[in-house]
């Protein structure tokens, strides 16, 4: 592990290879940088921490030169270097892993890795190439064919193709933007054994998170960014987790929700050997099965991509099922329609807000009503009311706290907590008792998590029945009452929130069955 | 200093009244380009096409003429349009309005001769909706590219009207001249002045009806939902494939209407030239009138008095009427290039050098 | 033997314009852009090469002009679509409604005085067949070998277009632009100037295909000189599933469909002409839903660039 590697000082070397001085980047209305400094060692691994929005993104974009900085400076080896494009960066030897991976799906790795590359001959010489990624993937431990399409990897695998594209092109600064969110415990630790290798070689890394534990296991220095500003820089040794949520958020953070007790009612959604294939045969959801009650928080845990998605998609009714059953309230609902699955109480937060909670280029008004338009007193004989759907969008703006200049206003000038209250206020008003919240705070900052998590508890002591998808454990271990375990489609096993930690959940994230774990 | 755009904060409804009326200055001075390189005076070419659309009370009415079929087709591809389904296939389905109603004034004689008139009107309105429902059950249910399909379909169209008044429909008594014989004189639909119709009623309900039901129904909301963001749409339970073939339907009904009161109040048969390309006139008409049904209306009466200014000018000064459809063609590029003001801002930005 | 020959000879002549086209609209989809202007293009630089080989009787000469025309008209595409941000669908459109509308009333202004200014029914140079030495005496071989020299030039162009896509720097450029602009953004490619320089070779290339409309093919101006190709074309790359060596047989498929249209027209059949005339149309239609059907059981073989026909900007957020 990377931090077994540091130096009696608690830092790297000591040399300085790295410094950014009253950086500022401004966006229509908001400054997303404002006077940042920064500073890094060679062998030093830097934690930018930060809320959603903070900055930290925008901030290492300038340092990736895809964005220009609005003011400030930057200096690497003590020169004033200019980064106006990647490849100015990449030619100083500094190189992002995005958090969207920066990856062609169709190109195979080799192809992908001399992309964009400078020196490149006209007809790249690719048996050379192959050779050069088998050596350095033998090198750090970063098991990957060159040959293999980008579509064909898993996406542990796809961030090892970053991390060797890196290498590669000879960076000696890595930058990884929230590089463990898609892996498991167990991948997270793996690597920072590869990072630890690398700055054994003398490279750097800033690595952006907004997780506290992760700070602590991984870096030697810590930078904590709020709204745009530095709020602190420090050894990471020298602070606690409690300490960093302090700064990050500007106040005491609850790790502690208010809630009744757990008190199970009838089973409301039951599911059956639910299967599902793709046209190419393989099993999306594999044999799963499980009930949720009433006044219950049901999680499910796993790396994105493991058939969570395609869990709501099927309850919602937006994907077929193969074979097997869902029963809602004892009644076979099996391959209903959206419609149908509406109009029997089932109410879905998507996880893709832009492109399938809202329409954009609709206001907030027609938005919050999309879910009662077709009736009373919404419309009557298929015309709209316009006055009563006004009045109701205002006091729902009004209940779930919903900034937005007017009701009027297009859904996609909001904040994205917005948007989510926006859909929180529809889904919540519309529920007819079972919510599918699937990745409900993702990318919220504190407060409109916050509300989000307050709101899902309150469906539940109201005898709601919630299916909560989330990949933040903290999240899930907070909020619910049981959790399930997804990989590759299948359900690893079910524990009670209480009973269970992370190690746990983390061994059956990895594919290991609960039966298995001694 | 460069310049970037800059994303606006909300739409500005400024932007989207001004591009089309810029837009259309910016293509006269484009068309006077294009007429001064081919030898012809653009001034003089201008005011003899406008002189010849509105100076005059006969030419208003043939203004109005041409106006007629593009506000039905350009509300037709419009109501597609919004629902991002690219039906350029106006003209086929404007051409099988003709087909539809022809069949019934020649061959339905066993029908009193009132009830020919709308009832001929009727079936323009079912084969033109038929012809624009095949590709939107392909697309519905395969996902078949519409663009392609609709275009396509245009030239079986124009092909299958042509096998038609060239054989069995043609008018035996008629020379060799390719057309069907002409409609029962009663069932003609009546003109108000000029050769301008009855149908300028019929196509002004059309664009009304049409705003009401996009702006006041329910459908019209889930058409817009559609139109905006297909996947939000999905999860709020609005039937994407029902929809897509019922707003279709109405594209082509609107359409096919087109054609079936060109035939029943200009040409009184179905005859060759009957693929007069207002279906393709009708997609600038709708993406000019930013798919507003009653902006269409006033759109197509600018164009329709463009396409009369080009005959005009034909007979006038002896240059080709297509100046007319190049300066349509025209017209569409500013306006494109222009609506980007509505979303976007420009701004200059002084780039600080720090030293 | 003599009419299989034939036929083939006529279906690789009928064959080339589209094949050209296609190739175009392949490189400029490839780089993202969906470009529907050409038939459009096709038309201005058909009416260009004719215009400029019927006045300085310069076949080079005419080419040229006829890419530069096919140029031009993509640059106002990749302006609107790229610059501007303006929907690629409509924006195509108004290529093809502007080019077909020019074309129309410049081939009645350029003409000689004598003709009324028509183009129209004038007579001009225009490509005559090369038989190759050896190869264009061996029967059925024959017919590949007797062609004219833009036909032949095709035996070059195709794997050359096929080589540069997915075997040099450049392709692989090209590819990434148009699947992920956003990678491609990243790794440093200038996404929209790539996509200029794609969309005007494009534009090039489609030019090729309408000059040799009327300089080879069948020589001499007419209005309906396209027929719908340029749209056939757009449906062609599909068929083609964007890859120029797959372009070959779209192209022999269409060209053999004229062909054979052709023939039963001079042999006089009991189908009337105008059903013979809608068959490209009709088997458009079919091969698209087809490729359509087959598209959505082998994704990637068969699919078409991810990033084809959006916009993209690096700053929006």
């Amino acid at each position: 592990m990377a931090k077994t590697r540091e130096t009696e000082n608690g830092s790297g070397t000591g040399r300085e290879i790295l410094r950014m001085v009253g950086i500022t980047k401004r966006f229509p209305g908001i400054t997303a940088n404002d006077q940042i400094d920064l500073s890094l060692d060679a062998g030093e691994v830097l934690a930018l921490l930060g809320e959603n929005g903070a900055g930290k993104s925008s901030l290492m974009n300038v340092l990736a030169g895809l964005y220009r900085p609005d003011e400030g400076s930057i200096f690497f080896r003590g020169e004033h270097v200019q980064i106006h494009s990647p490849q100015d960066s990449m030619r100083l030897g500094i190189g992002m892993i995005h958090q969207e991976f920066m990856l062609v799906d169709t190109m195979t790795v080799a192809e992908n890795i001399i992309l964009g590359m400078k020196d490149l001959d006209f007809f790249p010489p690719m048996q050379e190439v192959h050779e050069k990624i088998r050596e350095l993937s033998r090198r750090y431990s970063l098991k990957v064919e060159p040959d293999k399409f980008i579509h064909e990897l898993s996406v542990g695998e796809q961030q090892r193709v970053e991390i060797l594209k890196l290498v590669y092109q000879g960076a000696d600064i890595l930058i990884l933007d929230e590089p463990t969110a898609v892996l498991t415990p167990q991948e997270a630790r793996d690597l920072n054994t590869i990072l630890g290798m690398m700055l054994a070689e003398g490279k750097s890394a800033i690595f952006i998170t907004h997780k506290m534990d992760e700070v602590i296991e991984f870096s030697h220095k810590v930078q904590v960014l709020r709204r745009g500003k530095t709020v602190s820089v420090c050894r990471t040794r020298d602070v606690t987790p409690k300490d960093l949520a302090r700064m990050m958020v500007g106040r005491e953070v609850l790790f502690h929700l208010e809630r009744d007790d757990y008190n199970p009612g009838e089973p409301r959604l039951v599911l059956d050997h639910l299967t599902l294939t793709n046209r190419t045969g393989r099993a999306l959801l594999d044999d799963v099965s499980f009930q949720i009650c009433e006044g219950e928080i049901f999680g499910i845990a796993g790396v994105a991509g493991n058939g969570q998605q395609e869990l709501a998609e099927v309850i919602t009714g937006l994907m077929p099922v193969t074979s097997g059953s869902i029963r809602l309230d004892g009644r076979d609902v099996t391959g209903n329609s959206p419609i149908q699955m509406i109009k029997s109480g089932i109410s879905h937060i998507p996880a893709d807000r832009g492109a399938m909670g809202v329409v954009g280029d609709m206001s907030v008004s027609d938005n919050l009503v999309m879910k009662k338009y077709r009736r009373k007193p919404m419309s009557r004989n298929g015309i709209l009311n316009r006055s009563n759907i006004a009045r109701f969008a205002r006091s729902m703006i009004d209940l779930f706290r919903i900034s937005t200049p007017t009701a009027e206003t297009r859904v996609k000038f909001l904040s994205g907590g917005n948007i989510q209250k926006t859909i929180l206020a529809r889904e919540i008003d519309s529920c007819g008792g079972i919510l599918v919240a699937a990745y409900p705070s993702r990318g919220l900052d504190v407060g409109a998590t916050e509300a989000v998590r307050k709101n899902l508890l309150r469906q539940r002591d109201n005898q709601g029945a919630v299916l909560l998808v989330s990949e933040e454990l903290e999240e899930l271990l907070m909020v619910s009452d049981r959790i399930a375990v997804m990989f590759e489609g299948k359900i690893m096993g079910i524990v009670s929130a209480q009973d269970t930690d992370i190690e746990e959940l983390g061994m059956m994230m990895a594919g290991m069955k609960k039966e298995q774990i001694v | 200093m460069r310049l970037v755009l800059e994303k606006r904060e909300s739409r500005s409804r400024k932007v989207l009244l001004f591009v089309p009326i810029i837009s259309f200055g910016v293509s006269l001075l484009l068309g006077a380009i294009v007429l001064a390189a081919s030898g012809a005076n653009p001034l003089k070419t201008y005011i003899y096409m406008a002189r010849g659309a509105f100076g005059s009370w006969s030419g208003f009415t043939e203004t109005l003429v041409k106006a007629i079929p593009l506000t039905l087709t350009g509300l037709g591809v419009s109501i597609a349009f919004r629902l991002r389904f690219w039906n350029i296939g106006a003209e086929g389905q404007f051409i099988w309005g003709a087909i539809g109603t022809s069949w019934v004034m020649i061959f339905w004689n066993f029908l009193p001769v009132q009830l020919l008139l709308p009832i001929g009107l009727l079936m323009g309105m079912i084969t033109g909706a038929i012809w624009a429902g095949i590709p939107a059950i392909m697309k519905a249910g395969w996902g078949v590219d519409e663009t392609l399909t609709t275009l396509m379909m245009n030239y079986i169209a124009i092909l299958f009207a042509e096998y038609l008044y060239y054989g069995p429909w043609r008018d035996p008594e008629g020379f060799g001249f390719p057309g069907t014989r002409p409609f029962p004189r009663e069932a003609w639909l009546p003109r108000i002045a000029g050769r301008a119709h009855w149908g300028l009623l019929i196509a002004l309900i059309a664009a009304l009806l049409l705003w009401f039901v996009l702006y006041r129904t329910k459908w019209g909301f889930e058409i817009k939902m559609i139109g905006l963001n297909k996947r939000a749409a999905r999860v709020q339970g609005v039937n994407i494939s029902r929809n897509i073939v019922l707003v279709l339907l109405v594209s082509g009904a609107l359409s096919g209407l087109a054609g079936a009161t060109e035939v029943t109040a200009i040409q009184h048969r179905l005859m060759k030239g009957i693929d007069m390309g207002y279906g393709f006139t009708a997609i600038i008409i709708a993406w000019m009138a930013q798919l507003n049904p009653i902006a269409v209306v006033f759109v197509a009466v600018v164009m329709g008095g463009i396409l009369v200014g080009g005959d005009q000018i034909q007979m006038m000064m002896g240059l080709p009427a297509s100046m007319g459809l190049v300066l349509q063609g025209l017209l569409l590029f500013p306006l494109l290039a222009g609506t980007i003001f509505s979303d976007y801002r420009l701004k200059a930005v002084v780039q600080e050098e720090v030293v | 033997m003599q009419l299989i020959t034939t036929l083939l000879a006529v279906t690789l002549g009928a064959g080339t314009s589209l094949l050209y086209a296609t190739l175009g609209e392949i490189y400029t989809e490839r780089s993202g852009i969906l470009n529907l202007g050409v038939e459009g293009m096709m038309m201005m630089s058909a009416l260009a090469a004719f215009s400029v080989s019927f006045y300085t009787g310069s076949l080079l000469l005419a080419v040229i002009v006829a890419m530069a025309v096919g140029a031009g008209l993509s640059l106002i595409h990749a302006f609107l679509s790229i610059t501007m941000r303006a929907n690629q669908v409509v924006s195509g459109l108004s290529i093809t409604l502007f080019g077909t509308g020019l074309a129309s009333y410049l081939g009645q202004r350029l003409g000689p005085a004598s003709n009324g200014r028509n183009l129209a029914g004038m007579s001009a140079k225009s490509f005559s067949d090369i038989s190759v030495p050896v190869l264009g005496d061996i029967p059925i071989l024959a017919a590949f070998f007797n062609q004219d020299i833009m036909t032949l030039l095709l035996f070059i162009v195709v794997p050359a277009a096929w080589i540069f896509m997915f075997k040099t720097r450049s392709g692989l450029t090209l590819r990434a632009v148009g699947e992920n602009p956003r990678t491609a953004s990243a790794m440093g490619i200038p996404v929209a100037g790539i996509r200029y320089i794609y969309t005007a070779v494009g534009g090039m290339l489609v030019g090729l295909g309408g000059a040799h409309l009327t300089l080879g093919y069948t020589p001499g101006w007419s209005e309906n000189v396209t027929g719908g190709r340029g749209w056939i074309v757009i449906a062609l790359v599909i068929f083609a599933g964007w890859n120029p060596s797959r372009a070959i047989f779209g192209a022999v498929l269409f060209g053999g469909i004229n062909a054979i249209q052709f023939r039963l027209q001079a042999a006089g059949t009991v189908i009337p002409a105008s059903f013979l005339n809608m068959a490209p149309y009709i088997v458009t239609i079919i091969v698209l839903a087809v490729m359509t059907l087959l598209g959505r059981k082998r994704r990637g073989t068969y699919s078409p660039p991810s990033a084809l026909g959006t916009s993209f900007a690096i700053e929006d957020k």
